[in-house]
């Protein structure tokens, strides 16, 4: 076997939340502050999509394995008016889960009994839930605590400083603050952490059903959310990571959460795929669930150009990381591009620094890559916002990088971008949608031979937490299992023939001599 | 650009299109004076 960690597989999950639009979104909550008796606050309901067109809307299809890229791109722009024929919630990759089962999961991950269901709700959910299939009897029998909850007893406990939970507009639920004076275990906090939590363990129980791998070797986890946990000694202590392979099963994993903006989970793979070649752990899998406050992060927008409101899904994924099996694609964490301290802010700084960079090191041109997986935003959400097609914009800027070097003509730009990008299908889930979309994808395509090599490259705004005013970014290259590494530290086969040949003619000559 | 020159700008910059400091550094070299910049994220 190779000296290099493979991708052992991934999923994908969302969890359809559109009351949490409303009421946990960070554009509506500011905007109940700002502009409470606005238009757009009295639209927003009328905005709102069912769960049957989240489900069948083409890039939520996408995100959980049912549709390919090329499927996607074969789909007339602009998609959220031209719904599939999926009526699938579950893919290859994972699945979408209503509101109501995922209020039921958060109580599955909630352990300091912070989360309250109306007694009614509760037992559909525990119906719901057990019926699912991924839950144990153990985790859906922790609905059952509700049974003395009414919609009163909640709606005091909002008026406490407790956050609701709502399905349909009513009051189902309440999270209730962990402590009486700390805001960084407010209500407001726990909700969207819990939130985290419970779409990062849907991920993981997804990656254990996608790869069949056994709870139990897991090894580590590292989580590369934008969230934080820790009271007011330690705001950001940690550990989503640990705490999510808690209720995931993963008995035997310890780790630890890796941050870095969007740019978290290519960091958080770099930092897996090393481990595991450096032999400190086999198995290490890397997750993430989505962010609440981003929840109809364009709303606005959507609402105003008479859209239904697209970012009504909270994300999921978990990626394995393991020791070469020979068929798995291998991680060459020796191909790594970094935006440096140093590497400066323009475009094209930052795209050399994670682009052409680390391919002069290999010796590889641009086009030696079959796909680029920058950040693959959904464009659907993203263009009636003004924020343009990310993907495209990020692949246009390497293509015009490698015209400029002359690793390809400048009539070939067009064509570049096509063959060698994708069209983007994540949700607007900050870290969610950079380069690690494509890891699920990207495994299934170089198993089919259809590419060799992939780049993912991780961009993040570090200038967001007013700590500095650097950009951020690592990237590194995937290639179809060919052995690579292999006798890298050792011996070929063919040395060792070379050996015992040359130690054969040396008995030989001695036994001459004598 | 001798629309800037002398002018107090304040910039801000998309993190996918062009970043606040790339553009404060050419408002700069047009002779601006740079008051503020910074850089946002749309997504």
């Amino acid at each position: 076997m190779g000296e290099y960690a493979v991708l052992g597989g991934a999923s994908y999950t969302l969890a359809y939340t559109p009351d949490m639009v409303i009421h946990d979104g960070a554009t509506q909550v500011t905007e109940r502050v700002v502009n409470p008796d606005g238009e757009y606050l009295k639209e927003l309901p009328n905005h709102l999509r069912s769960f049957e067109d989240a489900v069948r809307y083409a890039p939520n299809q996408a995100y959980i394995g049912n549709l390919n890229n090329e499927e996607l791109k074969a789909i007339e722009f602009p998609w959220y008016d031209k719904p599939t024929d999926i009526t699938e919630r579950t893919g290859k990759y994972g699945e979408i889960m209503p509101e109501d089962e995922f209020y039921g999961l958060m109580q599955i991950c909630d352990t300091f009994d912070l989360v309250e269901l109306e007694a009614g709700f509760a037992a559909s959910v525990k119906e719901k839930l057990a019926a699912h299939g991924m839950f144990t009897d153990e985790q859906v029998a922790v609905l059952d605590k509700n049974a003395n909850f009414t919609e009163e007893g909640l709606a005091a406990v909002v008026e406490d400083g407790g956050c609701g939970l709502y399905f349909d507009g009513k009051l189902v639920g309440v999270i209730k603050k962990a402590h009486d004076v700390d805001v960084n275990l407010s209500a407001h906090v726990m909700l969207e952490n819990i939130a985290s939590k419970a779409t990062s363990v849907l991920s993981l129980l997804h990656l254990i059903r996608v790869t069949g791998i056994d709870p139990a070797e897991v090894d580590y986890v590292i989580d590369c959310a934008e969230e934080a946990c820790g009271d007011m000694n330690q705001r950001g202590g940690g550990n989503f990571a640990k705490a999510a392979a808690e209720i995931a099963g993963l008995t035997n994993a310890t780790g630890s959460d890796t941050r870095g903006f969007c740019a978290g989970p290519a960091h958080a793979l770099l930092n897996a795929a090393s481990l595991v070649k450096a032999g400190t752990f086999k198995n290490v899998v890397v997750t993430a669930g989505g962010c609440t406050a981003k929840l109809g992060m364009n709303g606005k927008s959507h609402v105003e150009k008479g859209l239904p409101v697209l970012e009504d899904c909270l994300a999921g994924f978990s990626v394995l990381i393991r020791e070469d099996n020979g068929t798995d694609p291998v991680i060459r964490t020796d191909i790594v591009g970094r935006h440096t301290v140093g590497t400066g802010s323009s475009p094209q700084a930052v795209i050399s620094s994670l682009v052409t960079d680390p391919l002069d090191r290999a010796g590889l041109k641009i086009t030696d890559v079959d796909k680029f997986a920058p950040e693959m935003q959904n464009p659907d959400i993203t263009k009636p916002a003004g924020a343009g097609d990310v993907p495209e914009a990020n692949f246009k800027m390497i293509a015009a990088l490698g015209v400029k070097r002359g690793d390809i003509e400048k009539k070939e730009l067009a064509s570049f971008i096509v063959e060698h990008g994708m069209k983007g299908w994540a949700p607007t889930q900050g870290h969610i949608p950079s380069g690690v979309p494509f890891m699920g994808p990207c495994r299934d395509m170089m198993l089919d031979g259809q590419i060799e090599r992939a780049m993912v490259i991780g961009k993040g705004s570090l200038f967001l937490g007013r700590m500095t005013n650097l950009f951020d970014g690592v990237s590194f290259v995937i290639e179809a299992n060919k052995g690579q590494g292999e006798g890298g530290s050792g011996v070929s086969e063919e040395e060792v023939r070379g050996l015992i040949a040359s130690a054969l003619k040396d008995f030989a000559a001695g036994l001459l001599a004598e | 650009m001798a629309i800037l020159n002398g002018k107090k700008v304040i910039v801000i910059g998309d993190r996918d299109g062009i970043p606040g400091p790339a553009i404060a550094e050419c408002a700069k070299s047009a002779g601006a004076d740079v008051v503020f910049f910074s850089t946002e994220c749309f997504v």
